[in-house]
């Protein structure tokens, strides 16, 4: 009992067999103009960055300031629990500012922990997952990207898409199986 | 075919040929199939010969300590001025076994070693269960197992904090950070290949799984970008953090001001032996898993070689740090640290532990500079059984001869584990080896897409060699099925 549904177009599809190939057709569709596609490959293809235009990740950023928090909160942790508000003397140890030393584990340990979990949302929000559907998963071909295919995906919603000549391009640079995804709306 | 490499006479040097790391030019779909089939295929019955046991001791060990619980912890051998035994000295050889896990993650990701990539994700693997095993006898050893959560730094009714001066204070904070962080770092590691996996499961329970911890993973490049951004900030997070695991362990001792515990090079030499030990376990753990399913194209001898020669490079420093404990024992002119150390080695009832642990950590791997011992699978696995073995009892040389010899002669007492110690220990492997089964049984054993990585095909420039070494032309001819000139 097929339902009839409304669909839009989500973008192209184009196979390829080779890191080489792909490599070389990003850089055309880099030159071409485009800008809402991607790669989908089964390991990450180093230099494909600079052949798509694809910028460093700024996910460094995130994880400094991440360790930085971490840093502070250990530090507060333990000098307000042990020398503001509860002065414990351990081995005649001073309760100051310079009993600080004796935090250095902590505060790295913290700024460690901090900055992993950091490290790992931050990735995961950029990268925008979890996002368990997604119009790509429709495709028959698409699930061969996690074993050996390479598969290039123009969008439908960048500027320069055109549903002919996307797919003429498409082939001219290489790609095969060239298959048009749509989406349920 | 090495000879038609040499057939052209270019003027620049040749490509230096370097051992493949995937052997008989496997392709990208083989190394899907083959390491996903040992999820999706049934298992050998070697696999079950090995299960059933382990749960069984699991079921020993939880028990072992269900009558810790009930009875107290007194049913240890520990008494006085012994008051850390086995549970200690357990407690050190199972996290320092973790470490060998995060060397091969981080460090050697740091290092650009690219053969880490076929035993990565097993060692993580190992890692994790072994701090879960380790993580277990200090919690039990603190008596009123329930009053635990004492250990974090929670506002409590007795409006008493946590000694932040204190090492065990820090243990507890470096060995929970390091058990968190290498369970991001595996997942991380993990999201592509629970990807592949779901892209292959027929729709159905395991799928939704797979699906679900995959979080939608598409490999699209965008998504690799950030991906391999977080990874190396993983690595290089990982990276200090396991040296000051071990360093923080090796605290609890040398911040005391028991002779034979209070020394500097501690340290580092507490991180080396963590490594040699851990990669004792990989080894342990990789050469039969490799024979069982067949793994030979991905995990070479020379994967085999390179850990031997790792564990023969830490065994040796290992060696070092204990002749220079030796000779800061005569030189620092200690009268107590020198006793401690004749007692140690010479005069006590436990000395012939010493030798033990001498012979299995420093004297066993040296065979390793020999390459036909690297090579042969036997030897290695030998060698590994006497590094296991040895380093359990540096732990228990450094702790309980020590402490068997206190201060006054009168305390001395000479440690006897009771069958509790004895069962409790036996049953951690059983858990260990349970875990490590259910994870070969339900998750990719070697990392799928890591591996594909390492593939010389995988450049992107793989066709635009200035000059293509002896393995591409092996590959295209392999690719063509006729020779093709240099």
């Amino acid at each position: 009992m097929a339902k009839t549904t409304l669909k839009k177009v989500h973008g192209y599809l184009a196979e390829f067999e080779s890191a080489v190939d792909v490599y070389h057709a990003s850089e055309q569709i880099r030159d071409a103009g485009f800008s809402r596609w991607d790669v989908h490959t089964p390991y990450p293809v180093h230099g494909l960055n600079e052949a798509m235009g694809v910028k460093r990740s700024i996910l460094p950023w995130f994880v400094f300031f991440g360790g930085a928090t971490g840093t502070t909160t250990a530090f507060s942790l333990a000098f307000i629990t042990q020398v503001l508000i509860y002065p414990t003397i351990v081995q005649a140890k001073p309760t100051n500012i310079f009993t600080t030393p004796a935090f250095f584990p902590i505060m790295f340990e913290l700024t460690i922990l901090f900055s992993a979990f950091t490290t790992l949302f931050g990735c995961f929000a950029l990268m925008g997952l979890p996002r368990w559907n997604h119009p790509l998963f429709a495709s028959k071909q698409f699930k061969k990207f996690s074993d050996d295919t390479f598969i290039v995906c123009i969008e439908a919603r960048d500027p320069k898409f055109h549903q002919a000549e996307t797919k003429a391009f498409l082939e001219q640079v290489g790609g095969k199986n060239i298959e048009l995804v749509e989406d349920e709306l | 075919m090495a000879q038609t490499a040499t057939v052209s006479t270019p003027s620049t040097p040749r490509i230096l040929e370097r051992e493949p790391l995937v052997l008989n030019n496997r392709n990208y779909g083989w190394i899907t199939n083959r390491i996903c089939g040992i999820v999706e295929n049934r298992q050998p019955a070697l696999w079950w010969w090995l299960f059933v046991p382990s749960v069984c001791l699991t079921v020993i060990m939880a028990s072992c300590f269900a009558y810790l619980i009930s009875t107290g912890v007194g049913v240890w051998g520990q008494k006085q001025p012994v008051a850390w035994a086995w549970d200690i000295t357990n407690f050190v050889f199972w996290i320092g076994i973790g470490h060998a896990g995060t060397l091969i993650s981080a460090i050697l990701f740091l290092t650009r070693q690219k053969w880490r990539t076929a035993v990565n994700r097993a060692s993580e693997a190992m890692t994790l269960f072994a701090v879960m095993c380790a993580g277990l006898f200090p919690a039990f050893h603190v008596g009123r197992v329930w009053m635990v959560w004492f250990l974090a730094p929670v506002p409590n009714a007795n409006a008493i904090w946590q000694n932040f001066k204190s090492p065990l204070l820090w243990d507890v904070f470096a060995v929970s950070t390091y058990f968190t962080v290498s369970v991001l770092f595996w997942f991380l590691g993990l999201v592509p290949d629970l990807a592949t996996l779901r892209d292959r499961c027929k729709p159905g329970i395991r799928k939704m799984l797979y699906g679900f911890f995959a979080l939608g993973w598409r490999g699209g490049n965008r998504q690799w970008n950030h991906y391999e951004m977080a990874y190396l900030l993983l690595a290089a997070l990982s990276t200090p953090l396991v040296l000051s695991v071990h360093s923080v362990v090796s605290f609890d001792f040398a911040t005391s001001i028991v002779p034979g515990w209070h020394t500097t090079i501690f340290p580092p030499y507490f991180v080396a032996g963590a490594i040699f030990g851990g990669f004792a376990m990989v080894l342990t753990l990789m050469i039969p898993v490799r024979k069982i399913y067949g793994l030979e194209d991905l995990i070479t001898s020379k994967h085999i070689d390179n850990m031997a020669k790792i564990i023969l490079l830490t065994g040796t420093i290992v060696g070092y740090a204990y002749c220079m404990e030796l000779f800061m024992a005569y030189y620092s002119g200690n009268p107590y640290e020198g006793q401690a150390f004749l007692l140690r080695c010479l005069y006590s009832p436990s000395s012939w532990n010493y030798y033990a642990m001498f012979f299995c950590n420093v004297i066993a791997p040296q065979v390793f500079w020999s390459k036909w011992c690297r090579k042969n699978l036997g030897a290695v696995m030998v060698v590994c059984m006497f590094v296991n073995a040895g380093m359990w009892y540096e732990r228990y040389v450094i702790i309980v001869t020590t402490l068997e010899r206190h201060f006054q002669p009168g305390s001395w007492r000479t440690f006897q584990p009771t069958w509790v110690d004895i069962t409790t220990f036996v049953g951690t492997f059983g858990f260990f080896l349970m875990n490590f089964l259910l994870f070969i049984r339900f998750l990719p054993v070697i990392a799928i897409a890591e591996v594909k990585g390492v593939l010389p095909e995988s450049d992107p420039h793989f066709d635009s060699h200035a000059e293509r070494g002896p393995h591409e032309i092996a590959l295209e001819e392999a690719k063509s099925g006729s020779p093709v000139a240099a």
